[in-house]
């Protein structure tokens, strides 16, 4: 019986991978689609002479690549990355780590857990004003408004996946002897995986988020400055080229994520 | 119906055990068992009486109350590699493969992997899900998630094999089948088995001593004994004079629990 069948599932799998890779292509082509409908439809709306803050898709594209030449972005960049990348670093490692200790230790959970929860209810670009006087402006208060936007997500998204652990896996492992490291890396964490990478795609944009609002708001370097600057000048096409680049740059960010989940845990491609 | 003392050595027995939650609510009472070596024990009752409750307290998940579980002359304070347990709900890591699944106990053991791969295919290959060991517990039927859990328990050669009804998930037909199947692997392995069970014929086909348990709080009401020859083929059991009988008197003695 288990020959015959072993035998059967061979091209069956292969079936399904064919199937796969067709899937995977059509599946680009619809999105390269999304990209060319919606852009289309940006032009349309810009050249309607809607207002003359709204220029059209095309001149946006002229402005952005001028940007890229004329080393604009670079100058810009050059001031938001680092802080950037130092934000998102605490965010991710300081969030998951945070997420994971509370999620584990009860006695951890009372403490942590309302500040969390505060961090993420309150309006927290209000709080970005009381950074500056606190860290003056500087970098550091880019990081800290990156950290207190992104990090509340990625900790209480880590925290709800350990928690919602099946009690019924928890006591498999309890009953065949594992021991509590074995349980957390063999069942805990691959069960708490998809609320982990869940959280950590809504801390990344959280973190995004803290960057512009910092540099909107506190100071006015970087990405932040291109933005209020083109904006000053009425050059709207600048304005809207940079918002795009930072859409991009996160855009590309979140998919770098989604590559590196799948990496880490193959198994979930077969689902 | 006859009513043996002793069917062979004691491996297990529960001494007065009692299990209450939250200080008053009692889910078993005052309950003393005797598990015979290498023979089957049925825990029978209408739902809710406490059996999975005793059969988790036997398998050390939970501890009792009042009482104490002996194991080969010794007192049980947990888990232990004496005892495995098949869950009711199969209790699979959905994101490993058959035989990572199978292997689970070997590897939470310490044991290599190249060993626990070996021990895991060959218990695999036994309950019949060769050329699956790769697969996911998605991509399979009811019935071959409960033979994956039952080769897990297997792998790690217990003496006693602990199992929550096992057969509960799945349709009547795979029911039978798993059944025949774990007669057909009790001949091939010497094991001493526990299973809840609330089917009244599944207890009279595969047990050699049933226990019923009476309604909230679980105690026991009757112990039988089914005189049923097992040696032969497993289709003729159900046709075996006094098998229809035993069931009618067992539903009898259980009818007055069920509510």
């Amino acid at each position: 019986m288990s020959d015959s069948q072993n035998l059967a599932s061979i091209p069956e799998n292969s079936e399904i991978n064919s199937s796969k890779v067709g899937t995977k292509v059509s599946l680009f082509l619809w999105r390269l689609f999304s990209f060319f409908l919606a852009f289309s439809i940006w032009e349309l709306a810009g050249r309607a002479d809607i207002s003359i803050a709204f220029p059209p898709f095309s001149e946006v594209a002229v402005a952005f690549v001028s940007m890229i030449y004329s080393g604009e972005f670079t100058v810009a960049y050059a001031d938001s990355l680092p802080p950037l990348l130092t934000g998102l670093c605490i965010t991710i490692i300081g969030g998951v780590f945070i997420g994971i200790s509370i999620g584990l230790a009860r006695s951890a959970e009372w403490f942590v857990m309302p500040l969390l929860i505060i961090f993420q209810t309150a309006p927290v670009s209000a709080l970005i004003p009381m950074l500056t006087y606190i860290y003056g402006i500087s970098d550091t208060a880019k990081v800290v408004a990156i950290v207190i936007l992104g990090m509340p997500l990625v900790a209480l998204n880590s925290y709800k996946g350990i928690q919602a652990t099946n009690p019924s896996l928890l006591e498999m492992s309890k009953s065949f002897l594992a021991s509590r490291v074995d349980t957390i890396l063999f069942v805990i964490l691959p069960s708490a995986q998809k609320m982990i990478f869940a959280g950590l795609r809504l801390g990344v944009s959280g973190a995004f988020i803290g960057i512009v609002l910092a540099e909107l708001l506190i100071t006015p370097t970087g990405i932040g400055d291109l933005i209020t600057y083109n904006r000053f000048i009425a050059r709207y096409d600048k304005m809207f080229a940079t918002i795009v680049s930072i859409l991009a740059i996160a855009g590309l960010t979140l998919s770098l994520m989604s590559i590196f989940e799948d990496w880490l845990f193959p198994s979930e491609k077969h689902k | 119906m006859k009513k043996v003392g002793g069917l062979s050595d004691i491996i297990l027995k529960t001494e007065g055990v009692g299990v209450t939650y939250q200080e008053s609510i009692v889910a078993l009472k005052n309950v003393s068992l005797n598990v015979p070596t290498a023979k089957l024990t049925a825990i029978l009752g209408p739902s809710g009486c406490g059996k999975t409750t005793l059969l988790k307290v036997i398998a050390g998940l939970i501890e009792p109350t009042k009482g104490k579980v002996i194991v080969g002359g010794k007192e049980i304070i947990g888990p232990g590699p004496d005892r495995a347990l098949v869950f009711q709900d199969f209790a699979l890591l959905p994101w490993a493969t058959v035989l990572q699944n199978v292997a689970f106990g070997l590897r939470a053991r310490g044991v290599p992997k190249k060993e626990r791969e070996e021990t895991s295919l060959h218990y695999i290959r036994q309950v019949g899900l060769l050329g699956f060991e790769d697969k996911y517990p998605h991509q399979l039927s009811g019935g071959m998630r409960q033979r994956t859990g039952l080769a897990r328990a297997l792998t790690i050669n217990s003496d006693i094999l602990l199992m929550d009804e096992p057969f509960s998930a799945v349709d009547e037909q795979m029911r039978r089948k798993l059944q025949e199947d774990l007669l057909k692997l009790l001949k091939i392995e010497s094991k001493t088995v526990i299973f809840v069970t609330h089917s009244i014929e599944e207890a009279v086909y595969l047990a050699d001593q049933v226990v019923i348990l009476s309604g909230r709080p679980g105690s026991i009401a009757d112990i039988v004994y089914p005189e049923i020859d097992r040696l032969g083929e497993v289709d003729l059991i159900r046709r075996q004079p006094g098998y229809i009988e035993l069931v009618d008197e067992i539903w009898s003695s259980l009818k007055r629990y069920v509510e």
